[in-house]
């Protein structure tokens, strides 16, 4: 009964119809921001949008071979796979091309392939692997342990890229962790050192940490004395101060526009003119869509490229421009309902594989939708991440939908799957 | 079916509630705040002004005495400049490389994206060959724009200069941007708001390196430029030329008025200079130059200096003395070669024994004006020499004289009569008497009367008792003026009665009298001569007349610097003036003669 009624049954017609969709809109968008009455042809190789039409003519064939291969395989050769990529993110260290300080191309005449982006799925699959192992618990100090050096692996080397903001986006595992069963605590512990970290480079850290010290001495006072709160007490002061000084510290070695850039989103410095132009362009071609946007193709800050990257990173901007709170409305919800699909489906999973597969997904997705919509309406700090199947690029698209896909066929495939 | 499946409700409320994090804040960006629709027009809208072209200038015969020439800005956007064949720009722009580096930091640092000039006023020469590579220089783009031209080379003070705007002015007239120009002096200056014309203002959406791309809304915003209105002076080119030639290497001024008008037919300062001068890029280098230049042509002697008027006050100081009931035509004094107060005398020119009013005007009899001063002053009507006084100098201002005209002309000033309290101060309160200032009736002592107020005062005893505001605007584009305060007589406070033998002795002037030298033949006229005291030099030469008698066309007031007597070079150069206005040409061989001596005379200014 295998493979009956081709590679379409039981394909997720919610997740393709979503996928589509929003390629059609990115496409369209990039259209938008790189229009210009000189060349209108959308078959126009020389521009973004033609050569975005390839990469998504390129993208579905990617799809259907990721469909045609047997489900087997991908559970079975994930390791492999996420061995080629830790080679590639090696290799490209040493061959890549140098694009604007970062070394993580390789470049193919006119077009490049950034592994750092492919890497992505690879780590999904290998964790999702390991992860699904039956003897697995995640309790184990050892699986802890393993899961993280599979994650930091390639956060390393896309690191020494040069490529941080890519490097970031696997800090997203830490949801498909919690999801198999990492403690809470260390989510919540997350989010406080996040917060932590924020304060650490707003305020003097001598008087931040007199103020959580001061917040120790009351809770001392209210709580019960006994060995155990007194040690998650401390224990939290101690945790509280070597993040504080650490942050000091490493906030210290950056480099120069990097601390600005982080200066600028914490409204410490004003520099409308460098760093903070690009947030502040931003938010006035969004800004300036209003309720219902100027029109599709009417963007004029779009259009007359007052935002940089706007094709790329940027992209969210000539929707807010053009489509207006409505247009961003939708594509927000559109992803929501992506994600929370991708949720709903993994769990319906027999194999603990897709469904540790599936919060990877949602994990990676969701991270680049906060940070880069984050980023465009002055919520994140600005960090060179691309919007899922919006933002020009192939080496991204393709990515996204080789993750999204294996996804895809994994379900229509969950009814051969034995458990 | 996993015991921590539960966990699914937690990162699907984080997804949801990341989700309304992020439409909350779109909501607040896109629907609430307007700051930012604001700030997207100013990155996308730039407002291009649309110079119009400005006024032109033409006399009362309709000769263009002022136009506008193209001249070409080179400009500079520097972000937009690359691939620049240096060497080739250079030579192209006859300049040097440090030049150019210099020009180009200055561009950069104006801004990068936007455009200023790089050059200014291109010659001809040089737009010519430039024109042909310019496309090969990317980033450069030349601008035109119009410059005054004067082709008459005439009349510089009267039609002044025109430009670029202070600072200062641009903040309390929001009209002009900084650059803009603006007329600064002379009719540029006054008639600024007719001849500027309206600026035009065309909305361009531009790029983020500030490229054009097109029209915002397709113009509906654009205004558009309205031409600056033409305007014909009251000036008569070819009398302010014949002037200007007679008044070569002499010092003075000299204005002529229609008196049944009022229009300025000529407004002469000399030494002038070439209006041109003071046009376009050589202009600062240029003003600087006269400034410095021997003469101080940059000084509108026509408008703004004052001289004693001599013997020429004596008219009014006589039209005064017959108002107030103290002088008849038939009033004789005894002149036996000057006026004696106790100790001192104001000398006359000769011993004119018994002389009535006609004259003394044809003779100029210091004495016999004494006198008619200190009867007027010391009347037994008034208290006080005060008070005589104040009442003789209430006549003399009704003549124009001591207060400003306000004609269209700006600098004018208002002269100099003085006021009770002026001799208080000077003197000390009550220790002046008529005698002290008897001089004032002859014109001497502390009175200032500009060209303009001289020849004023002959247009009121033209009219017999009123004058016209002078004013040099005839027409204003296609309307002929009716500005009302040209059209308002302004009567003196003497009775019309009174000018008949004023009339009468000014004629004798001429024709037998101090002036007779001056005599046109077939144009009966009057005059009356007046010699400055100069405490600098030798004296001044003045002359004022209206001509002719019947009927008169033309009045006028000249003043030579250092000319000597009245009769010497300013009466000379009036009834040349006058003759040239009314006849079109000099007629006998002995006028030929004079006017041989008149154009080709030089008084050599004394070094002070």
């Amino acid at each position: 009964m295998r493979e009956q009624g081709g590679i379409f049954k039981n394909l997720d017609p919610v997740l393709v119809a979503l996928y589509v969709l929003m390629v059609i809109m990115g496409w369209l968008n990039i259209y938008a921001s790189v229009f210009n009455d000189e060349h209108q042809s959308i078959f126009d190789f020389s521009q973004k949008y033609g050569k975005q039409m390839l990469w998504i003519c390129t993208a579905f064939l990617l799809a259907i071979i990721v469909l045609i291969i047997d489900g087997n395989f991908y559970s079975a050769f994930s390791y492999p796979v996420y061995g080629i990529s830790i080679i590639s993110l090696i290799l490209v260290l040493f061959i890549g091309k140098e694009i604007s300080g970062s070394k993580s191309w390789f470049r193919v005449g006119e077009f490049g392939i950034q592994p750092a982006e492919f890497a992505k799925f690879a780590a999904n699959m290998a964790l999702a692997k390991y992860l699904s192992n039956i003897n697995i618990k995640m309790t184990d100090a050892r699986t802890k342990i393993i899961s993280v050096a599979l994650i930091l692996l390639p956060i390393l080397l896309i690191v020494l890229e040069n490529e941080t903001g890519c490097a970031l986006v696997f800090f997203a595992f830490i949801l498909v962790l919690y999801r198999e069963g990492l403690s809470g605590n260390i989510l919540l512990l997350g989010t406080a050192a996040a917060i932590l970290f924020v304060l650490a480079l707003l305020i003097n850290k001598f008087i931040l940490i007199g103020i959580i010290a001061g917040v120790a001495l009351l809770l001392l006072l209210i709580v019960r004395r006994n060995r155990q709160n007194l040690a998650i007490i401390f224990g939290a002061l101690f945790f509280a101060s070597a993040t504080i000084y650490s942050v000091d510290y490493a906030f210290s070695h950056l480099e120069p526009h990097q601390k600005k850039r982080i200066n600028v989103f914490l409204g410490k410095e004003t520099d409308k003119k460098k760093a903070g132009y690009n947030v502040n362009q931003s938010l006035i071609a969004i800004g300036s869509g209003g309720l219902s946007g100027k029109g599709y193709l009417q963007g004029t800050q779009t259009k007359y490229d007052f935002v940089p990257e706007q094709s790329t990173d940027f992209i969210f901007c000539t929707v807010g421009e053009e489509w207006g709170f409505v247009g961003s409305s939708v594509v927000i919800i559109l992803f929501i309902i992506l994600l929370l699909r991708i949720i709903f489906i993994a769990e319906r999973q027999r194999s603990s594989y897709t469904r540790i597969y599936g919060y990877g997904v949602a994990s990676i997705l969701f991270f680049h939708l906060l940070v880069n919509i984050g980023m465009t309406i002055g919520l994140a700090p600005v960090i060179g991440i691309p919007l899922p199947f919006f933002s020009y690029g192939g080496s991204s698209l393709w990515s996204f939908t080789i993750l999204l896909f294996i996804f895809i066929k994994m379900d229509a495939y969950r009814l051969q799957v034995l458990r | 079916m996993n015991r921590f499946s539960d966990r699914k409700f937690v990162i699907a409320a984080i997804f949801i509630f990341i989700g309304v994090v992020f439409l909350l804040r779109l909501f607040y960006i896109q629907v609430l705040d307007d700051d930012y629709k604001l700030s997207a027009n100013n990155n996308v809208l730039r407002y291009v002004t649309q110079y119009p072209a400005r006024g032109l200038i033409y006399d009362r015969d309709g000769e263009l005495l002022v136009y506008n020439e193209a001249a070409y800005d080179l400009m500079v956007t520097p972000r937009q400049v690359k691939d620049l064949d240096t060497q080739n720009f250079c030579t192209t722009l006859g300049i040097t490389k440090e030049v150019f580096i210099k020009k180009m930091k200055a561009a950069r640092n104006y801004s990068p994206y936007k455009e200023s000039i790089f050059e200014k006023q291109l010659s001809a020469e040089t737009y010519a060959t430039l024109q042909e590579k310019l496309y090969s220089f990317h980033g450069f783009y030349v601008q035109s724009r119009t410059l005054r031209k004067y082709p008459g080379l005439i009349a510089a003070h009267t039609l002044g200069y025109v430009g670029e705007v202070s600072e200062k002015y641009t903040q309390e007239n929001p009209y002009y941007k900084s650059g803009d120009y603006i007329g600064i002096s002379g009719v540029e200056k006054s008639y600024e708001k007719e001849l500027r014309g309206k600026k035009g203002l065309s909305v361009m959406m531009v790029d983020v390196f500030n490229r054009p791309k097109g029209k915002f809304n397709n113009g509906e915003y654009d205004t558009l430029a309205v031409t600056g209105q033409n305007l014909v002076t009251a000036l008569s080119a070819k009398l302010q030329r014949y002037g200007e030639q007679l008044m070569q290497g002499k010092t003075g001024g000299i204005v002529a008025i229609e008196p049944s008008t009022g229009e300025i037919l000529a407004a002469i300062s000399a030494p002038s200079y070439n209006p041109n001068l003071l046009v376009g890029r050589e202009r600062s280098k240029n003003y600087g130059m006269l400034l410095q230049t021997e003469g101080l042509p940059l000084f509108n002697r026509a408008l703004m200096a004052y001289y004693p008027p001599g013997s020429t006050f004596k008219l009014i100081n006589d039209l005064i003395g017959q108002q107030e009931g103290v002088l008849t035509p038939n009033t004789s004094y005894y002149c036996d070669g000057g006026y004696h107060m106790g100790r001192q005398t104001v000398k006359c020119d000769a011993r004119h024994n018994s002389i009535q009013l006609r004259a003394a005007v044809q003779h100029s009899c210091n004495t016999y004006h004494c006198y008619v001063f200190r009867s007027i002053v010391d009347n037994k009507k008034y208290k006080s020499t005060e008070e005589g006084y104040q009442v003789w100098r209430n006549h003399v201002l009704t003549f124009g004289i001591g207060v400003r005209l306000y004609s269209d002309l700006p600098q004018e000033l208002k002269g100099m009569v003085p006021s009770v309290q002026y001799y208080d101060k000077y003197f000390g309160k009550g220790r002046w008497r008529s005698s002290t200032v008897v001089s004032l009736s002859i014109g001497q002592g502390e009175l200032g009367i500009t060209p303009l107020q001289m020849a004023n005062t002959m247009c009121i005893i033209a009219n017999r008792g009123y004058y016209y505001t002078p004013h040099i605007i005839k027409k204003v584009g296609k309307e002929n003026l009716h500005l009302s305060k040209f059209k308002e007589k302004h009567y003196t406070d003497i009775d019309p009665k009174y000018y008949d033998v004023m009339i009468d002795g000014m004629q004798d002037v001429v024709d037998i009298g101090t002036a007779a030298g001056s005599k046109i033949k077939g144009i009966t006229f009057c005059g009356k001569t007046g010699t400055a005291q100069n405490p600098h030099g030798k004296d001044h030469s003045l002359f004022v007349a209206f001509a002719p008698r019947e009927n008169p066309k033309i009045a006028i007031g000249i003043m030579v610097e250092n000319g000597g007597w009245g009769a010497s070079w300013a009466a000379p150069i009036a009834s040349l003036m006058i003759e040239k206005y009314l006849n079109d040409s000099i007629a006998t061989p002995a006028r030929h003669a004079l006017e041989k001596r008149m154009l080709e005379g030089v008084i050599i200014m004394p070094k002070k």
